[in-house]
């Protein structure tokens, strides 16, 4: 079922497509803290994968690794089969990768179409001067066309009513969802989520797993998550991987990771004797 | 006429968009330019163009250019005043180096200048912020000032060190030097000023806009979703001196006529201009006319109540003042942080829902 190259169908009948990036042998060091310790792991074009383990494994640090923040000490990252070089993170969100945050990370000042709207910057070509013309030299032309774009998301995530809300005003649960339409603005093809679900109570959890269902049906967008809630992570992803201290311990599908005895060590602890 | 938003439907994102979304603002707004540049030159006489339109109009083109850097970029500048000096001792070496060409250009090629100058202090803010990027750009203005003292070659080596506007037209009619008319001066400004601040709107409220308002605030989430911090900084800082270069060289050109660096573009502008962009709000275009309307206004409203009305003598007059306007900044900032712009933004909430707030 798993074929490095070929894809496979999933429970539901998604056709998962081949591996559009890959992790070889992931070092990462702060000093003398080794915070991720050779990891490799694939994520396949289409599917939903999930990072999990308890907390201080090194999964935000495996997800800066994958967005560009971080630049592994060791191992290679592969994107589309080609080796990524050392980059800035802006230089990455260009390659199609968008993230959201653990602690949200929108800009307060701006209204929720504005912050938006900065999720289609890397699709928007004027520059200085033209932007300075505006209406006489196709910069406006240019908003509009991606402010139609942006109303599309708007729709899909139910967030019409809000639009010209500054963001500082809105309570928690829309300001994730906000975060998260900002990041489907750039059109990824690779959507990275740390953690969307923490804090939220049941109905708000259970629009957000809809929302990431949703997103990766429609737009075919491959969703590498970070979440704590086990049930969601267990429902929703094709494939997990399972970290503990900077190390894998668990690869594979949920119904696997359940059953691997690691994880249950690593989840519930073992006896000592 | 009243102020809703009721029946005014938006049926495209043009109409959506558009800077001013009421009808009534709208018509308010083409009022303002109609009495600005129809009625207002008929009447301008000698006193009121140089003791209140032409420093407002010029320091409302400065208070643009810094609430571009510091009010949507984030980045804190104390170099204003070494930044006009450098649009002004610009504009001079090129009004006496090519007399033939027309003034108008030279103004806007000094703002390229200053814009230049003003991406090489900003440098620093790719790597410090905050106070410490104010200091850097205090140097700036210290550093400015020095070099057009040192530098003979600046002031054309003129034996008082002070530059002098020679007499220049646009249109056969005189807005620098001694001849030149209230009107003329007052027009002149006028238009650099519509032309700024239409520049000012459309950049800030597009990409560029966007970028500059992500970096101030939150630059690590502005960097994971694309946005260059090296080029975002750096045209903020070029836009935001172009436009301080522009004020710089009108308040030489057009309404000093005569200008010593030290005290024309001394730190004490620095701060004043810093002081219309926190008074009249941060982040706003209209902040940045309300802020320098304040600081020009006020102090005239004073002098006329305390010399004119009550008599008091001119130097005790001029003392209170001081003591009068400090007092009314601290009083305002306290009451309201965030500055002229809110206060208006929120009377326009009000008076929206007027006379039924629920």
């Amino acid at each position: 079922m798993k074929d490095m190259n070929e894809g496979y169908v999933t429970a539901d009948g998604r056709q998962i497509g081949g591996v559009i990036m890959e992790m070889k042998n992931i070092t990462l060091r702060f000093g003398g803290v080794v915070a991720i310790k050779d990891i490799s792991f694939d994520i396949r074009e289409g599917e939903i994968r999930a990072i999990i383990g308890p907390n201080g494994a090194g999964k935000s640090s495996m997800l800066n690794v994958i967005s560009g923040f971080y630049i592994p000490t060791e191992g290679e990252v592969f994107y589309k089969g080609i080796k990524r070089g050392p980059m800035k993170p802006y230089q990455v969100a260009r390659l199609g990768i968008a993230r959201t945050f653990q602690n949200i990370a929108l800009f307060d000042g701006m209204s929720v179409l504005d912050n938006i709207m900065t999720g289609r910057l890397t699709h928007m070509k004027k520059g200085l001067m033209s932007q300075a013309g505006w209406w006489w030299t196709g910069a406006a032309a240019e908003e509009h066309e991606n402010r139609e774009k942006v109303e599309k998301i708007i729709d899909f995530l139910e967030i019409q009513n809000i639009r010209k809300t500054p963001v500082g005003r809105l309570p928690y649960g829309l300001k994730k969802r906000v975060e998260l339409a900002r990041a489907l603005a750039a059109e990824p093809k690779i959507l990275l989520l740390d953690e969307p679900m923490a804090g939220m109570n049941v109905e708000e959890k259970e629009d957000m797993s809809r929302f990431i269902l949703d997103v990766n049906d429609e737009f075919g967008t491959t969703i590498v998550l970070i979440e704590h809630d086990m049930g969601v992570v267990m429902d929703l992803s094709d494939r997990v991987v399972v970290m503990d201290y900077g190390k894998k311990i668990g690869d594979g599908t949920p119904d696997e990771v359940r059953s691997n005895q690691d994880v249950i060590d690593a989840y519930l602890g073992v006896a000592h004797d | 006429m009243f102020y809703r938003e009721a029946g005014d439907f938006k049926t495209s994102y043009r109409e959506d968009s558009q800077t001013f979304p009421i009808k009534f603002d709208r018509l308010r707004y083409y009022a303002v330019l109609v009495v600005a540049f129809g009625i207002v030159p008929l009447f301008i006489n000698d006193y009121w163009a140089n003791a209140v339109a032409v420093p407002f109009l010029i320091y409302a083109i400065a208070a643009i250019g810094l609430n571009i850097l510091v009010g949507y970029a984030g980045q804190v500048s104390l170099g204003t005043g070494g930044f006009m000096a450098v649009g002004a001792y610009a504009v001079y070496k090129l009004m006496t180096a090519f007399p033939d060409v027309n003034i108008f250009f030279h103004v806007i090629i000094a703002g390229f200048i200053t814009a230049a100058v003003g991406v090489i202090f900003g440098l620093p803010s790719l790597r410090i912020k905050g106070f410490y990027l104010a200091v850097a750009t205090l140097a700036a203005q210290f550093f400015l000032v020095w070099l057009f003292n040192k530098v003979p070659w600046f002031y054309n080596y003129s034996a008082s060190g002070q530059i002098n506007a020679p007499e220049r037209t646009v249109f056969g009619v005189f807005v620098t030097g001694a001849q030149t008319s209230a009107m003329a001066k007052y027009m002149f400004c006028l238009v650099m000023l519509t032309l700024v601040a239409l520049v000012a709107r459309n950049l800030t409220r597009g990409t560029v806009g966007r970028k500059w308002m992500a970096i101030r605030d939150m630059d690590i989430a502005a960097e994971i979703i694309g946005v260059n911090p090296l080029t975002t900084k750096l045209s903020a800082f070029a836009v935001s001196s172009f436009f301080i270069g522009i004020a710089g060289a009108l308040f030489f050109a057009v309404y000093l006529g005569a200008a010593e660096v030290g005290e024309a573009f001394g730190i004490q502008k620095s701060f004043l201009i810093l002081f219309m962009v926190i008074i009249g709000g941060l982040g706003s275009i209209f902040g940045s006319f309300a802020g320098a309307a304040f600081l020009v206004l006020l102090p005239v409203f004073l002098k006329n109540v305390l010399v004119g009305t009550l008599g008091w003598p001119t130097d005790l007059a001029a003392h209170i003042e001081l003591m009068i306007v400090g007092g009314l900044i601290v009083a305002f900032l306290i009451a309201e942080p965030h500055g002229l712009a809110q206060l208006w933004r929120v009377a326009k909430e009000k008076l929206r829902l007027w006379p039924f707030p629920h």
